[in-house]
């Protein structure tokens, strides 16, 4: 094959190809000297600047903090909005002794300000050289003269203006709106855009929409002198300030429910029927977020974090009760769509029902005699829904509940919801490993035993009766906008599920929901706003419970001296205009100790109220003593 | 075979390699005080990256030994092997620094894009030289290469690693106008592609513009690239003509570079040396490009010459980009400093891309 020759003559190159190479040459020089011409400029003209710029690292870096978004109510009213603020900040490398520094300081700041300060530095261990760490934010006037005054004492240590989240009526809503703190080291590694000393919203709906109100934070590169004073802007963009959150929460209605729940525990969820807007949810007790805001100290964090009350619990989703008797909506719609009765299907109730050996009693010792499924609604009898519990069995129950959005998320913009639960006896085989009892149907067929719902899933539901079926997805914000008012996010049409409910069946259960509130033996008369000072007329449809909290029970006599957490619940949950819906509302009351009807039904009504008759409504009429005078029972 | 093997060792191009050594050896040197004061991390980068050089050497000793007609045989299949990498990675690659561009297993992680990069060259050597005779290029000739660059592209957009979609480009457009792509021609392609821009641009989603945006215009985030800009710039003049020395770089011994051994590793080596020194340095890497083109223009056959001519422009534009950013000339991309800069994949490329100048210079004379 070879030749031989380690000498072989060579391709003669041809012309074009000596051409373009010699092109490609000529490109490479003009480049490379460009390159070489750049070089030189900087390290050749420039160079005595950029070294003495070297020595000092006299280049730092400033995040600027954007506004944070503002929340806004459906009109338009600021619940949550910012105000300027002084932080106190340190530069350790610009400190000739820090201890020395931090000791001068902590003479101004106190004893929970050294706290900071350690709890600052220990935290800034990822921080770029020679950048700021905030101390303290939101600093008082007194603080800002002293460290203003003493500068000479403390080298590295500055002051900076920045926005503090300013919740406008501190409690209000506050277990809703949420708070905002400094990042935590695990937030950070999982969100992007943040860095150490950022705020984040870390509950409500500062959490849920944070990424719409933080912001774009801006920066600016500062030349300053070797004592870190600034000398010079380099460069700066200015940050972006987040976006307005536009609630569907109607200030009024909100501020009417917490009022309405006065001094209780407990939670109010009030829904628009058509469009599954929340109105109103509050829950009490609240906290303020303006602790937050400020920078918690650690009494404040654990007298909230140790409350037995849990007030940053938003009881509306986080909270699962039994629902008591207003399970028997989805008992009535259940059996009836199955055609375990009919609308005249009667029981007998004697006051109580043997089953096995033991015997399951109704909440009237006396007995109820012959009731059909309307009577039993309206009377609230347990041992009718006994005997069709027992004819449906537990996993058809389920089903119904199921449609009817218990035991699953609502799917509601918050960071956080139960599901709640709603038994089934595979949950129960695989949960225990045993085998559902009989008894325990009898437990569910009142709303006790394993079933938990929340205040939000039960407004929810009782939308659903309301508008003829449609399970609605809840929306808590009606749209997000920038700040010069550009719409960015608007939730979409509404979405809704059918139940599967016939209209007649439907049309059943609503009248006698009407029944209970607007007869003579209905359980939920507190709730009627006729009888208010007022021409129109607006009747209201509605369900009472009481749920056991504790099975044993606290003992005898009055549940007032029972401990609380022994203590029933009191649950209403109604709908109104009765003949053409508008509002669903829920109310739980968290161990009243008392029936539904006594306790959470004015409740209810004072927060009706409020909506129907908003303007000019006569605040006297409002009362509840009216409605307390007229006893009723669950 | 006894005399093949003598005659390759005979014409075997010692300059080149000689280049490469000193740039592969100033880089390890450079990475160690760059890392200098992080303590056994510091010897950690250097033992990694020599023991990738001596990689990159047993992959360089292959490229140099095979005759390169292999790759022109099977160049389809090359090329299908590196795209499925990067299906790969799209599949099954690791996460860091919110980008997918890594496939990992037992300890090691490769950047198949890395490799992506001699792929096209060598399906692009293959085409073109296969296509009409020089000077004769149509634009058709062009756009069949462009279709076969679409799907690498994309997988690199996606995960997303917009300098080296971008470095591909220029290599793959400065491949065409040396096989013979008219200028004239060219400048119709660059306007139909301009004149695309809005409208792909109406695709992207807002992360994806914003992205885009600060790439072309880092100021518009000074706490990131803008941030980098301007460190790097301070080390690089703050070395002046004569530098501060080695291991005397202030700026990145307090770590104020960020990627300080891999994209900003020029910096460093600025600052230590001063103008003088990397005058020295840019004057190997024009060594290098200018051995190069010689071996391009001299390569017995086309495809030599057009493979040649892909890896030195690979070389070259990196080296470009990477100082240009350096010195703040041009926008901050995640290019590396070929042979210079901390990494396995773009060290091993890169050695591997020399052994195959090397091994079209040898064999310019065997038949």
């Amino acid at each position: 094959m070879s030749n031989g020759s380690l000498h072989v003559r060579q391709r003669e190159v041809p012309p074009e190809l000596v051409r373009r190479a010699t092109r490609c040459a000529l490109f490479v020089v003009a480049v490379f000297g460009l390159l070489i011409l750049r070089l030189a400029y900087l390290q050749i003209s420039l160079g005595d600047y950029y070294r003495s710029l070297s020595e000092n690292n006299r280049v730092r870096i400033e995040s600027l903090r954007p506004i944070r978004g503002v929340i806004v109510d459906r009109a338009g009213e600021i619940l949550v909005d910012n105000r300027p603020s002084f932080d106190l900040v340190v530069v350790p490398e610009d400190a000739a002794d820090l201890t020395v520094t931090l000791a001068n300081l902590s003479h101004f700041l106190g004893e929970s300000g050294e706290n900071g300060i350690a709890k600052a530095l220990g935290a800034g261990s990822i921080r770029r050289p020679f950048e700021a760490v905030t101390l303290k934010r939101g600093v008082d006037w007194r603080t800002v003269v002293a460290v203003e005054s003493h500068r000479i004492d403390l080298p590295g240590v500055s002051l900076r203006v920045g926005p503090q989240r300013r919740y406008r009526y501190k409690q209000f809503a506050s277990p809703l709106l949420g708070y905002v703190g400094e990042i935590s080291r695990a937030e950070l590694e999982q969100s992007d855009g943040y860095r150490m000393g950022d705020l984040i919203g870390k509950a409500g709906i500062e959490r849920a929409l944070e990424d719409y109100l933080r912001g774009r934070s801006g920066g600016r590169q500062v030349e300053v002198d070797a004592f870190g004073r600034q000398l010079r802007v380099l460069s700066e963009v200015p940050p972006i300030a987040g976006d307005t959150v536009v609630l569907a929460i109607d200030a009024d209605l909100q501020r009417a429910a917490e009022h309405a729940l006065g001094e209780h525990e407990g939670a109010v969820v009030v829904m628009d029927v058509n469009t599954g807007e929340v109105l109103a949810m509050a829950s009490k007790p609240g906290f303020d977020p303006n602790w937050f805001a400020k920078g918690i100290t650690r009494e404040q964090w654990s007298e909230l974090v140790r409350s037995p009350l849990r007030p940053l619990n938003n009881r509306a989703v986080l909270g699962a009760y039994p629902p008591g008797s207003t399970f028997k909506v989805v008992m009535a719609a259940a059996a009836l769509e199955e055609r375990v009765i009919g609308p005249q299907t009667e029981f007998f109730c004697g006051g109580g029902l043997w089953v096995g050996t033991r015997r399951f009693r109704c909440w009237r010792a006396g007995g109820h005699g012959r009731v059909n499924v309307t009577r039993a609604l309206i009377e609230s009898c347990d041992v009718f829904f006994y005997e069709v519990g027992q004819r449906l069995g537990v996993d058809r129950i389920a089903e119904y509940a199921h449609r009817l959005g218990l035991g699953r998320k609502t799917g509601i913009d918050l960071p956080a919801e139960k599901p709640g639960l709603i038994p089934t006896t595979r949950w129960k085989r695989k949960r225990f490993g045993q085998p559902w009892f009989p008894g325990e149907t009898i437990s569910v067929a009142i709303g006790q035993g394993y079933v938990s719902v929340t205040p939000l899933q039960m407004a929810q539901l009782t939308a659903a009766i309301a508008n003829g079926g449609r399970l609605l997805r809840p929306k808590l914000v009606k749209r997000v906008e920038t700040v010069d008012g550009r719409v960015v996010w608007e939730p979409g049409d509404t979405e809704a599920k059918d139940v599967g409910l016939s209209s007649r069946n439907l049309n059943l259960i609503r009248e006698a929901m009407l029944g209970v509130v607007n007869t003579p033996r209905g359980t939920g008369q507190a709730a009627r706003l006729d009888t208010l000072a007022q021409k129109q007329e607006i009747e209201v449809a509605g369900k009472t419970g009481t749920a056991q909290a504790s099975a044993a029970g606290g003992g005898r006599g009055s549940q007032r001296d029972w401990k609380r957490e022994l203590r029933d619940h009191a649950w209403f949950v109604a709908f109104a205009p009765f003949r053409q819906p508008r509002v669903a509302i829920a109310v739980l009351v968290e161990h009243a100790g008392e029936h539904g009807g006594r306790v959470a039904a004015p409740i209810a009504r004072e927060v009706l109220a409020r909506y129907f008759f908003r303007a000019g409504a006569d605040e006297a009429a409002l009362g509840t003593a009216q409605a307390r005078g007229r006893l009723s029972r669950r | 075979m006894r005399q093949f093997d003598r005659r390759l060792l005979y014409h075997f191009d010692w300059f080149l390699l000689a280049i490469v050594f000193s740039l592969v050896c100033l880089g390890i040197c450079t990475q160690y005080s760059a890392s200098y004061g992080l303590g056994s991390a510091s010897s950690g980068i250097v033992v990694r990256q020599f023991s990738w050089a001596l990689v990159g050497l047993g992959g360089m000793l292959v490229a140099v030994s095979f005759d390169y007609h292999y790759l022109e045989r099977h160049a389809y299949l090359v090329y299908a092997l590196c795209v499925l990498s990067l299906v790969g990675v799209a599949e099954f690659g690791s996460v860091a620094g919110g980008a997918r561009r890594w496939i990992s297993f037992a300890g090691f992680s490769l950047q198949p894009s890395e490799f992506m990069k001699l792929g096209l060259v060598v399906v692009l050597a293959h085409y073109w030289s296969r296509a009409r005779s020089l000077g004769r290029s149509t634009l058709l000739d062009f756009l069949i290469p462009a279709l076969l660059f679409a799907p690498a592209g994309a997988l690199i957009v996606a995960q997303p690693d917009l300098g080296t979609v971008v470095t591909l480009a220029i290599v793959l457009v400065s491949v065409a106008l040396f096989a013979g792509l008219r200028i004239k021609d060219f400048a119709k392609l660059a306007i139909a592609a301009a004149a695309a821009i809005p409208f792909l641009w109406a695709y992207l989603e807002p992360y994806q513009k914003e992205r885009v945006t600060v790439f072309f215009n880092p100021e518009m985030d000074p706490l990131g690239a803008g941030y980098h800009i301007i460190q790097s710039k301070i080390a690089i003049g703050s070395g002046t003509v004569f530098g501060k020395g080695f291991l005397k770089g202030t700026q990145s011994q307090l770590h104020f570079l960020p990627e300080q051994h891999t994209d900003f590793i020029f910096s460093v080596f600025a600052e230590e040396w001063g103008f003088v020194g990397a005058l020295a340095l840019l004057s190997l890497y024009a060594a290098l490009i200018g051995r190069g083109l010689v071996i391009a223009m001299r390569a017995k056959d086309r495809f030599g010459s057009l493979l040649a001519f892909g890896v030195l422009s690979i070389i070259f534009w990196q080296t470009v980009i990477n100082v240009g950013m350096a010195l703040g000339a041009l926008p901050v991309v995640g290019i590396t400093l070929p042979f210079f800069s901390y990494g396995g994949s773009s060290l091993t490329v890169m050695m591997i891309g020399a052994g195959l100048l090397i091994s079209v210079s040898t064999r310019r004379f065997t038949f």
